[in-house]
Order: C-alpha cells, then sequence, then structure tokens
C-alpha cells in the first residue's frame, strides 16, 4: 500500500473527528432555528459563555470581582474552593437555563410574529451583550480547561494501525470523546423532537408561532426550553473546543465553522448537522492534504464554503432540509 | 433661573474637561475583543510606565504626561478611527500594536509628520529611514527574529544546518508570511530543507498541519502564530510529541497565554524576544509603590513582570527616552511631534542608560540613526519552565545575519520609495 494512500486513511479519520466537533457548534444553530425560525448569530458567543462560566466555578471565581473591587475598594477575585467538573457543569447549565429564559422574557417574548430578519438582528445584539457580560464576570485572561477528558495520541490506535501499516495513525482521544458524546446527544435530541409532546411542540411552534398558540402551545416554555437546551449543547461545544485551545474569546469564532455545515446540511435537520459535519471535515482535510500543497495550503476556511456553495446548488434547503414550496 | 443653570452646566463641563498635558503619548490598545487576552497586558505595561513617570519624576524633562487611549479591538478599520480621532490631541507617537494598522498609518502618519513606533511588529523594511522617514521598528523586527532562529539553531548544531528540516507554521496572512523571504535565503546559505504550513485565521483547527509535521517529521518548528493560533499550536505540538526543545514561535508566540493552556506538556517551548522576561528588575519596586500601592495601575497590577506586560513597558520605555532626546536636542520641554521623530531618530540606548533607569540587562544596547531606523537586530531566545511558570533567557542578545537581511531590507524599501514616487535621502 502507498504511503499516499495510508496517510490518506489517517487524514480522512482525522477529517471526520474534526467534523464532529464543527456539527457540536452546529447542532445548537439547528436547534434553536428548528424550533423558533431564529437564525441564532450568538451560538458561538453561548458557547464561550458556557465555557467561561464552567472554568470560573471550578476555579471558585467571584463573578464580577473586578467591578466589585473598582466599585468597593476591596481585593477579592477567588472563594477559595475548588468545584469538582461534574458539579461545575451543572452549575454551568444552571446559568445556562436562567440565560435561556432572560433571553425568552427580555427579548424574544416581545418579538412574536416578527419578520426573521428582526429576530436575527436581536441575536446579534445578544451575542455582543453577553461577549460583554462573559468579559466583565470572568476577565478576559485565558483559561485552562479541564475536566478530565484525556487528550493526545490514542495508543491503541497507534499501535494497531503501525502493525498494519507500518505507520501509526494520530487519534486525538478528544476528539474521540467528542464523537461518542455527539452521538448520545443526536441520539437524545432525535428521540425528543420527534417522539416526546414537548418535541412535537417544539416544531408547531417552528412551523407557525400564532397556529402554535392557538392550539393551546406555551409558547413561552417551549423557546426557554429550546434556548435551554442548545444552551446545554453549546456548554459542550465549549468544553471540547475550550480543552483544546484553553477558554479565551476567540471561542466564539468557531461559530464560522458551523455556518457550512448548516449550509450543507440544513438549518433544520440534527442528523444533517452531524452529515453536514462530517462531509465538510472530510471534505477539507481531505483538499489540503492532496490539493493544499499544490496551491499554497491553508485552504481549509474556504474550501468548506465552497464545499457547502456546491451542495447548494443541487440542494438548495441543504442535503436534510426542509423544502420550503411557497404558491402564489 | 434657566440662564444661571446653563452656566453651570457649562462652567461643570469646562471644569470636567481633561487638562491638556505638555506631552502626550496615545496608546492604541485592545482590552476587548478576541485578542484581549493579549492587548491587556501590553496596555497596562504601557500605561503603568508613563504613570511610574508622572507620580515618581513628575513627567517627562518637567511636563507631565497625557496619555489618551483608544480602544482599536485589534481591528484595522477601528486602528485608523482610533489615530484620526486621536492625532488632534497632538500625540507625539502612535504605536498601533498591529501590523494591520501600521501598514495602513504608514502613508498617513507620513502625510502628518508624526512618528509611528512599530516594535517588533509592522513593515520590516521600514528600518530603512532614509524611505520611511517617519517609521521606526527599532530594536528588532520579523526578519531579524527569523535571522536570530536559525542562528541559534547553527549554535544547537555544531555551526551546520546542511541536511536538517525545518517547518516553519504561520499564520495565513501579511505578518506570519514576513520570516518567509529570510528563511528562503537563510535556507539557501546553510543547506537546510524549509516547509511551509500555513494556517487561516484565526487558527483554531490545525489538525492538517500538525498530522504533517508528524509525518515529514522535521527536525525543528518554527512558529509565527497569534492569538489562539499559538495555544492550538502549542497544544497540537504536544499531542503529536513533538519534542518542546526544537520549537520556536516569534516574541508574538511566546507569551505565558501561549504556553499555560497546554500545562505541563509545554515545558520547555522556546520563544525569541527582544527585551527580558520577569519582574527582578529595579524599576519594578518603583512600579508597585508609585503605582500599585497608591492605586494608580492600568490593570489590577496582576500583570507585572509578565511578558506581554514587560513589552508594553518597554515600548513606553523607549518613547519617553525619545522624548528626553528630542527635548536635548531642541532645547525645550514641550516637544512637537516633529521634535519627537528627531529625537527617536537620534535615540541612543546604552547598558548605563537601562541600568538608570531601572531595567539593567532588560533589552539590547542599540543607536537608531536616519539610516538605521530599525537598531541592530539583537535578539535573544526564552525558555518556558511549566513548573515554575516562568520564562528564563536560555541566550544573550544576539545580532541576526546582516548579510541576508540588509539586501532584503535594500530591495523592499526600494521598491516602496518607487512605488509612492519617494527620494531617499536624509535631508
Amino acid at each position: 500500500m502507498s504511503d499516499t494512500l495510508i496517510f490518506s486513511m489517517e487524514v480522512f479519520l482525522n477529517g471526520l473527528m474534526a467534523g464532529v466537533l464543527y456539527a457540536l457548534v452546529a447542532l445548537g444553530f439547528v436547534l434553536i432555528y428548528k424550533a423558533s425560525g431564529i437564525f441564532n448569530y450568538a451560538q458561538g458567543v453561548m458557547a464561550l459563555f458556557a465555557a467561561l462560566t464552567l472554568v470560573g466555578i471550578m476555579d471558585g471565581q467571584v463573578p464580577f470581582s473586578h467591578l466589585i473591587n473598582a466599585a468597593l475598594g476591596t481585593d477579592i477575585h477567588h472563594f477559595g474552593w475548588h468545584v469538582p467538573a461534574f458539579i461545575g457543569i451543572i452549575l454551568s447549565m444552571g446559568v445556562m437555563v436562567i440565560l435561556a429564559w432572560i433571553v425568552q422574557k427580555v427579548i424574544f417574548r416581545h418579538l412574536v410574529g416578527q419578520e426573521p430578519i428582526i429576530l436575527f438582528m436581536a441575536t446579534i445584539g445578544l451575542a455582543y451583550f453577553m461577549e460583554g457580560l462573559g468579559d466583565i464576570m470572568w476577565g478576559s485572561d485565558i483559561k485552562k480547561l479541564d475536566v478530565g477528558l484525556p487528550q493526545g495520541i490514542n495508543i491503541a490506535i497507534d499501535e494497531a494501525t503501525y502493525g498494519i501499516f507500518g505507520y501509526g495513525f494520530f487519534i486525538d482521544n478528544l476528539d474521540i470523546v467528542a464523537t461518542i458524546i455527539a452521538a448520545l446527544l443526536v441520539g437524545v435530541l432525535v428521540i425528543f423532537s420527534q417522539y416526546t409532546k414537548q418535541g412535537r411542540a417544539m416544531r408547531a411552534v417552528a412551523d407557525d408561532h400564532q397556529a402554535a398558540l392557538s392550539v393551546g402551545i406555551n409558547l413561552n416554555f417551549i423557546w426557554v426550553m429550546v434556548w435551554s437546551v442548545a444552551g446545554f449543547v453549546a456548554l459542550v461545544a465549549g468544553i471540547m473546543w475550550g480543552t483544546k485551545s484553553g477558554v479565551q474569546f476567540s471561542l466564539s469564532l468557531i461559530a464560522l465553522k458551523a455556518l457550512p455545515v448548516l449550509m450543507l446540511g440544513g438549518f433544520t435537520s440534527i442528523p444533517g448537522a452531524i452529515v453536514g459535519g462530517l462531509i465538510i471535515g472530510v471534505g477539507e482535510k481531505m483538499f489540503e492534504f492532496l490539493i493544499g500543497p499544490m496551491i499554497g495550503g491553508a485552504t481549509e476556511n474556504w474550501f468548506a464554503y465552497v464545499l457547502a456553495l456546491i451542495f447548494l446548488v443541487f440542494r438548495p434547503q441543504g442535503l436534510f432540509g426542509e423544502k420550503i414550496i411557497e404558491r402564489v | 433661573m434657566k440662564k444661571t443653570l446653563i452656566t453651570a452646566a457649562v462652567a461643570g463641563m469646562v471644569a470636567a474637561a481633561p487638562a491638556f498635558a505638555d506631552l502626550t503619548f496615545s496608546a492604541l490598545s485592545y482590552r476587548t475583543g478576541p485578542y484581549a487576552a493579549n492587548g491587556i497586558p501590553f496596555a497596562d505595561g504601557y500605561q503603568d510606565y508613563f504613570t511610574l513617570l508622572n507620580e515618581r519624576d513628575g513627567g517627562i524633562g518637567g511636563e507631565k504626561i497625557n496619555l489618551v487611549e483608544c480602544e482599536t479591538g485589534y481591528n484595522t478599520e477601528k486602528g485608523v478611527e482610533c489615530y484620526e480621532s486621536t492625532k488632534g490631541e497632538g500625540a507625539l507617537v502612535y504605536q498601533p500594536l498591529s501590523t494591520g494598522i501600521t501598514y495602513q498609518l504608514i502613508p498617513k502618519a507620513t502625510a502628518d509628520g508624526i512618528p509611528v513606533h512599530s516594535m517588533g511588529y509592522g513593515r520590516t523594511s521600514a528600518k530603512n529611514g532614509e524611505v520611511f522617514r517617519n517609521i521606526f521598528n527599532y530594536p528588532a523586527n520579523y526578519w531579524d527574529g527569523a535571522s536570530v532562529a536559525v542562528k541559534y539553531l547553527l549554535g544547537e548544531n555544531g555551526g551546520s544546518l546542511a541536511g536538517k528540516k525545518i517547518a516553519l507554521v504561520y499564520h495565513n496572512s501579511a505578518y506570519g508570511k514576513e520570516p518567509i523571504r529570510t528563511l528562503e535565503e537563510a535556507a539557501k546559505k546553510h543547506g537546510f530543507e524549509l516547509s511551509l504550513l500555513p494556517v487561516d485565521h484565526p487558527g483554531q483547527e490545525q489538525k492538517s498541519q500538525w498530522l504533517q509535521i508528524r509525518r515529514d517529521r522535521p527536525d525543528y518548528v518554527l512558529m509565527w502564530g497569534w492569538g489562539v493560533m499559538n495555544q492550538v499550536a502549542i497544544q497540537e505540538a504536544v499531542n503529536i510529541r513533538f519534542n518542546m526543545e526544537n520549537f520556536i514561535g516569534i516574541w508574538w508566540s511566546g507569551s505565558e497565554n501561549d504556553v499555560l493552556p497546554a500545562g505541563d506538556g509545554a515545558n520547555g517551548y522556546k520563544a525569541l524576544t527582544f527585551h527580558n522576561v520577569g519582574d527582578d528588575f529595579p524599576v519594578f519596586d518603583d512600579i508597585q509603590k508609585y503605582v500599585v500601592d497608591s492605586g494608580k495601575a492600568a490593570g489590577a497590577g496582576d500583570q507585572i513582570g509578565t511578558a506581554l506586560y514587560n513589552r508594553g513597558l518597554y515600548a513606553a520605555m523607549l518613547a519617553a527616552e525619545a522624548a528626553k532626546t528630542a527635548q536635548g536636542i531642541h532645547g525645550v520641554s514641550a516637544i512637537t511631534p516633529a521634535q519627537m521623530r528627531d529625537g527617536m531618530e537620534a535615540l541612543e540606548i546604552t547598558e548605563a542608560k537601562m541600568a538608570s533607569l531601572g531595567l539593567p540587562g532588560f533589552g539590547p544596547s542599540f543607536n537608531v540613526s536616519c539610516q538605521n531606523h530599525g537598531g541592530d537586530g539583537m535578539v535573544a531566545v526564552a525558555q518556558w519552565d511549566a513548573s515554575a511558570k516562568s520564562w528564563g533567557l536560555i541566550t544573550g542578545f544576539e545580532q541576526s545575519d546582516q548579510d541576508i537581511l540588509n539586501p532584503l531590507i535594500e530591495e523592499d524599501s526600494a521598491a516602496f520609495a518607487a512605488e509612492n514616487g519617494i527620494t531617499p535621502g536624509c535631508n
């Protein structure tokens, strides 16, 4: 077997793993779009905010400490305790639920029935607000996130592939964990949206706010629930990406990685987010490996969008998106 | 009654307006946005040094310092807006803290007669003062960094890099591409094989690049990264078990922020620097006494001695020393931007001067002249100790390979002069 073929297999597998990480971010977008027709520009910032909150809680950091110290002349920064990761995740989830409730009460309750562009603009404002809030609450320094997830090369795969091909494949343990978590997450979300009362109500709300209200669906509850679930997905994405690079404000830019996934997979399909993520991940990695060296490299960002656009030519609604038929 | 209220309001506004000091310095900083973690310590160091001069010495040459801070968010458009909105306040010099902003300010500041100091960033060929009359980039530039990295590796390999493989992982931008030409020339001269691995902004996903490094097994990896790209690259290097001793970053890839997220795995990682590290210098005692303890610190006072805080402090110190030089040349204390430019062009930094400032051994000695706006290209190598969570210099300040760099600077600056109709010269 040629070296190029062996290396291609390694790149292919790593592309799949990268795709899962992209899909984790895309899932949050899909959930909110599916339930409310809102393209949530703030999803990347939600991942950042969730990760900041988790690190802050785990490290016993006093929220708003700089503000408190400046106002009161005190010098407090930490409570002096360390919270285990599991409890930290639960408490962070609680914060995301409170945030979802506030977002619904303060912003979207007042925008029922508005044009999609107005809802989108509201999420842009929300993104900037949350970024500033995260900064004031937890500070802007880069934080190490350690919730006990394994990182580094998977020795078993390395040794097994070395035995077969004479070259050990690199697969990151963190990527393997992310894949397992994403699979579980998708399974639960699909079951929830297809087979539960709240899930069906969520889809009804997505179809038509006013019609859903008229049949007795509690719109406020559904939206709080959906934003809470999206907050949980953002927390999971924040943990995965934050473990790779430390929790920092550029984490909000991971949303850029989700856009081609959404274009390809469709904005309303949970399995579409996963399949789209895998296609984008594999596509960009293979293109970079095979074609990149001939054209100067650094092809991944733009190639993901080109790939998504090619799919759009043939399926404007994305691979799994709902076909919209409007009659005049 | 109405008239009285209006009068009182106007009087209040006049009283609340800032008093214009005689020496105004600008701080184009970024305390918000994706790069705030790096912008804050630099801005704190820059501001704290000027506060120290005001509090301890009463300013510079008897003139109080007025620091005008403007938030750029590390965004080129905002940076230019900051320049336009603050230049009317009489700023003596601009330090844009961004290669993108620097490129935009080169023609504007030159036309306005205001000097720009891009310390360790910006357009490398601005070292040629005969072409770039108002632009300064002392004490070192990117090409100096690339050259000294090669020089250091030569020293590690008994003076020969023949047959060695060096990979450059770089931010796919004008900044990241800066060292390529120098490294290509060095590869020809010293016989090593250079491979180029661009990383797209912002650099959160670098699997392809590090898989290639794992396959190709270069002897050394150099990095020109920024922001999240640095942390991800160092973590990926740890993941593929690349020897950290053989991984060297430029100074913008050499802060505590870059290595701390990788934990113990980052131990041994190296970075280039044009100033010293740590807080074991007398000036920090003064900063503690006159700035931090008196509640006048720019931030929480927790950044002192970090790599980027020290760089901000060093930038402020060089600006202050240039202002002193300008005051000496022109015999006035309230200098203008044009006079500041003269001071920068006549700046002499000696070890005796550094020691008198409470910064012995903090930076290299160098002179600036009309022909040379970039200093002598003296760069050191620092290494990260993960257990102590600190940087330490492992070399002295070494000069870059002038035989390689001077022709490149001459060529690039000549092209700029031709494009812009500039006749090189010192008059």
